[in-house]
């Protein structure tokens, strides 16, 4: 056994309420690690030769919660959530900070893997080997802070019966979807804490086809052993060490990008991206750092940032909202993207997301979108159920929020996620709306815009990645490059917050790997062949697709139509990316990945990976 | 170590706590050898998200766990006034934990023996990670005739008072 893993994971089928326990053999633990690379592995072995068949939300898709090697001991734990993605159509390694990888490996599992769906609503209780799968008729229908709170109290109540003479059992980890996961809304999360969200994907869909409303772990063991415990715990040092220098990011997390990312890089999502630049210093961290973060600083299992602050409302319209930062990211998505300016609108946008169990990225862009097509008189008030849409309007928009998490009336079809929305709405209004949506296979993009070239992300960033407009999984050059995908499916696949890489030295993780389970592993032999091989699965069932959609890679490879429109105003004006250009980097990357012209994989690429059956599959593509 | 050794006590301020649970990481690694929080003598509960907070003994004046124990398995160190469990006499029957105004001891998870902040022999380890990561909320100070008992309490009972601290009047619902 390598050590670092717990050595087995947990199978349950919901539908036969059969529990087992599986391992992986070590060869596929190093060739593809956990997290996100082993997801890939699973999901391709187990549905691959009926992929395209598989609807995401029936009960043959397969749920993943996996931790990765390093999970526990890389500072700042996190899960990654997986399966086949009701918003893309093939697999995103979607990660959320927490304990529940922790708590998983100290029960004795590296990971869940759930299939079948249950007929009742239902949570997986595990308390160390034992599994139950419990009625959860009483919570369904409730919002997150609801949902945390009842099971909370009753595990410990449980654990307190069972174990009357342990002492005080502390909360068990709990990840749980909202009324929006119940609902099979496409922009749905599966959620940790308040805010902690694996979001890119729509695994709260997928958790709620399956009528499973949370998992509550809790491990009593110690974290595996691991090959090197003195190096483990200096590199665990080296890292704190590192991260504590930087004073900024600890203290502001990337709540100082709701102002920044607008004013200086220009490069935030403004009233559906029609902007990307404003100037509002009614949005500024000084404003969030004082009048609504009550936390200086929230983290999660290890974690030397903290970069989470906690957000509250204490007076005035939205008094009582409750929330994390907001992160940038939804700062961004739940604040200029509908023309929302002040930190107390967008806490309460933020908290109310959260109760509903959406994704604030994936369902701020649709909600942008939406009030884009009643700016141009394309939806009108009755197409709205009469609302109102305007830009800034916190409480209208809040409106929408609710009727997507419940599929009541326009939400219903918002709740396909703003790709799906987009083809439905043109057939009704027989127009190209997709034009004004903001994606990429399915998947809305982070709020990091193209056109200033002053952000991270590159001009085929997103067109590339196999994860579509996850502003975490970049397509980029060169590939050893840190935000290159390659490189994030490391930190995704070894599990644990890539947050904490930041001002770190690149080869630590590496190190840390080594010490953790006693293997080495180069930078190179893990861009080619591991992270490669991962690379191919994502790509081949991201174009395996169906059943409603498939992605052509001479339509689909590309840049929503929006970011061709030069910036109409800040310090960028006039700035945008050039087609043509794109088209070739495009291309360029293909190459460099081993894609032919046509974006498919190549056979002689995936032969060398190991792959033939991957290439057998591709060939109705050619 | 070779430090002079005096009664110490370890002042927190709860609501300031991050739950970023490295005082758990180093109690375990400590005491364990292994990263083990339900092991660690030290535990961050979160009853509610964003009310994390460290749960751990304070060394009441009256030491009723001590009092308390039927086989003399408890004990007080002269040198930091911790309290230190004799492994070997615990017979793991709870009455500590039912003696502590706060339930604070709770038993080792695969040994049979209960689990008490012994301060580290006056080096506590939680505190220096917690004040490495600036975060604060735990300090070492002399033990000087104060009410220390006060901060024994309950997780429920601590979690009630943070929430009303932190969430205001919002706090009463999530609870
Ligand atoms: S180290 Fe300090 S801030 Fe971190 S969990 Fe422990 S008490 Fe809280
Ligand atoms: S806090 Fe509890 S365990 Fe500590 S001395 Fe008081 S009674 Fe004993
Ligand atoms: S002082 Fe030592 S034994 Fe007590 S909680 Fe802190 S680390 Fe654990």
């Amino acid at each position: 056994m390598i050590p670092g893993y717990a050595g087995k994971f947990l199978e349950v089928d919901l539908f036969t309420k059969n529990i087992k326990e599986t391992t992986f053999s070590d060869d596929i633990l190093k060739d593809y690690i956990g997290g996100r690379g082993l997801a890939a592995k699973i999901l391709w072995d187990r549905l691959g030769s009926k992929w395209s068949e598989i609807d995401p939300l029936e009960p043959e898709n397969i749920l993943l919660f996996l931790t990765g090697p390093l999970t526990g001991f890389f500072p700042g734990g996190r899960i990654c959530v997986s399966g086949k993605s009701p918003q893309s159509n093939g697999v995103v390694g979607s990660t959320v900070a927490g304990e529940f990888g922790v708590e998983l490996k100290c029960a004795g599992y590296d990971g869940i893997m759930v299939s079948g769906a249950s007929e009742e609503p239902v949570y997986l209780f595990v308390k160390d080997s034992e599994v139950e799968i419990r009625k959860a008729n009483h919570i369904w229908g409730e919002d997150a802070k609801q949902t945390i709170s009842k099971i909370t109290k009753e595990s410990r109540e449980l654990l307190r019966k069972r174990f009357p003479r342990k002492g005080e059992w502390k909360e068990p980890s709990i990840l749980y979807i909202g009324p929006a996961g119940e609902n099979k809304v496409r922009t749905a999360v599966v959620a940790a804490k308040w805010t902690h969200a694996a979001g890119y994907g729509g695994y709260g869909a997928v958790m709620g086809s399956k009528k499973l409303k949370a998992i509550a772990v809790k491990g009593t063991g110690p974290l595996p052993e691991v090959a090197d415990m003195n190096s483990v715990k200096r590199l665990m040092q080296n890292v704190c060490k590192d991260v504590y220098e930087s004073e900024l990011w600890r203290r502001w997390g990337t709540g100082a990008a709701g102002y920044e990312v607008g004013a200086k890089t220009s490069s935030e999502p403004v009233r559906n991206w029609q902007e990307e630049w404003h100037d509002e210093k009614s949005f500024g961290v000084d404003q969030f750092e004082n009048r609504v973060w009550i936390k200086p600083y929230w983290g999660d299992f290890g974690c030397p940032t903290t970069c989470l602050k906690i957000a509250v409302v204490k007076t005035g319209k939205f008094k009582g909202a409750i929330t994390d930062n907001p992160d940038y990211e939804l700062q961004a998505y739940l604040g200029p993207n509908l023309g929302i300016f002040t930190p107390e609108e967008n806490v309460f946008l933020a908290s109310l997301i959260d109760d509903l169990g959406l994704c604030g990225i994936q369902t701020g862009n649709v909600l942008g979108f939406a009030a884009e097509l009643f700016q141009r008189g394309i939806l009108t008030r009755e197409d709205l159920d009469g609302l109102e849409l305007s830009w800034g309007k916190a409480e209208a928009f809040a409106t929408l929020a609710r009727k997507i998490a419940f599929r009541e009336g326009i939400g219903n079809l918002l709740a396909e996620g703003t790709y799906r929305a987009a083809l439905k709405i043109g057939e009704m209004k027989k127009k190209d709306v997709l034009v004004y949506a903001v994606q990429s296979k399915g998947i809305a993009i982070g709020a990091h815009g193209i056109r200033s070239g002053k952000d991270y992300p590159e001009t085929y960033s997103y067109a590339c990645s196999v994860q579509g407009g996850d502003h975490t999984s970049t397509a980029c050059f060169p590939l050893h490059d840190f935000r290159s995908e390659l490189m994030m499916t490391f930190n995704d696949s070894a599990v644990y917050c890539y947050f904490n890489i930041f001002g770190v030295p690149r080869n630590l993780k590496f190190e840390f790997y080594k010490a953790v389970t006693g293997i080495e592993l180069t930078q190179e032999e893990w861009l080619n062949p591991k992270a490669l091989r991962i690379l191919q699965l994502q790509r081949a069932m991201l174009l395996l697709g169906g059943p409603d959609l498939k992605w052509n890679p001479k339509t689909h490879d590309a840049n929503p139509p929006r970011f061709y429109e030069p910036l109409p105003s800040g310090p960028y004006k006039g700035r945008t990316v050039d087609k043509a250009d794109v088209e070739k980097e495009i291309a360029n990357y293909y190459e460099a990945v081993g894609w032919d012209e046509n974006g498919i994989p190549k056979t002689e690429v995936l032969r060398k990976l190991g792959l033939n059956d991957v290439d057998k599959a591709l060939e109705k593509l050619h | 170590m070779t430090a002079k050794r005096e009664p110490i006590w370890i002042a927190r301020e709860l609501s300031k706590c991050s739950g970023c649970r490295k005082c758990e990481i180093a109690c375990s690694l400590f005491h364990e050898k292994r990263i083990w929080p339900e092991a660690s003598r030290i535990r961050v509960f979160m009853l509610v998200p964003g009310l994390d907070f460290p749960h751990f003994c304070t060394q009441c004046e009256d030491y009723p766990c001590v009092e308390a124990c039927p086989t003399k398995a408890l004990s007080v160190s002269k040198e930091t006034g911790a309290v230190l469990v004799d492994k070997d006499k615990c017979i793991g029957c709870g009455q500590c934990i039912d003696a502590c105004p706060g339930r604070i001891p709770h038993m080792h998870p695969t040994e049979n023996y209960v689990l008490i902040c012994d301060l580290c022999k006056g080096n506590p380890q939680c505190v220096k990670v917690c004040r490495e990561g600036g975060w604060n909320v735990l300090t070492k100070v002399v033990r000087k005739e104060q009410a220390y008992k006060l901060y024994a309490r309950k997780p429920e009972e601590i979690t009630r008072d943070l929430a009303i601290k932190i969430y205001g009047e919002q706090g009463e619902k999530l609870l």
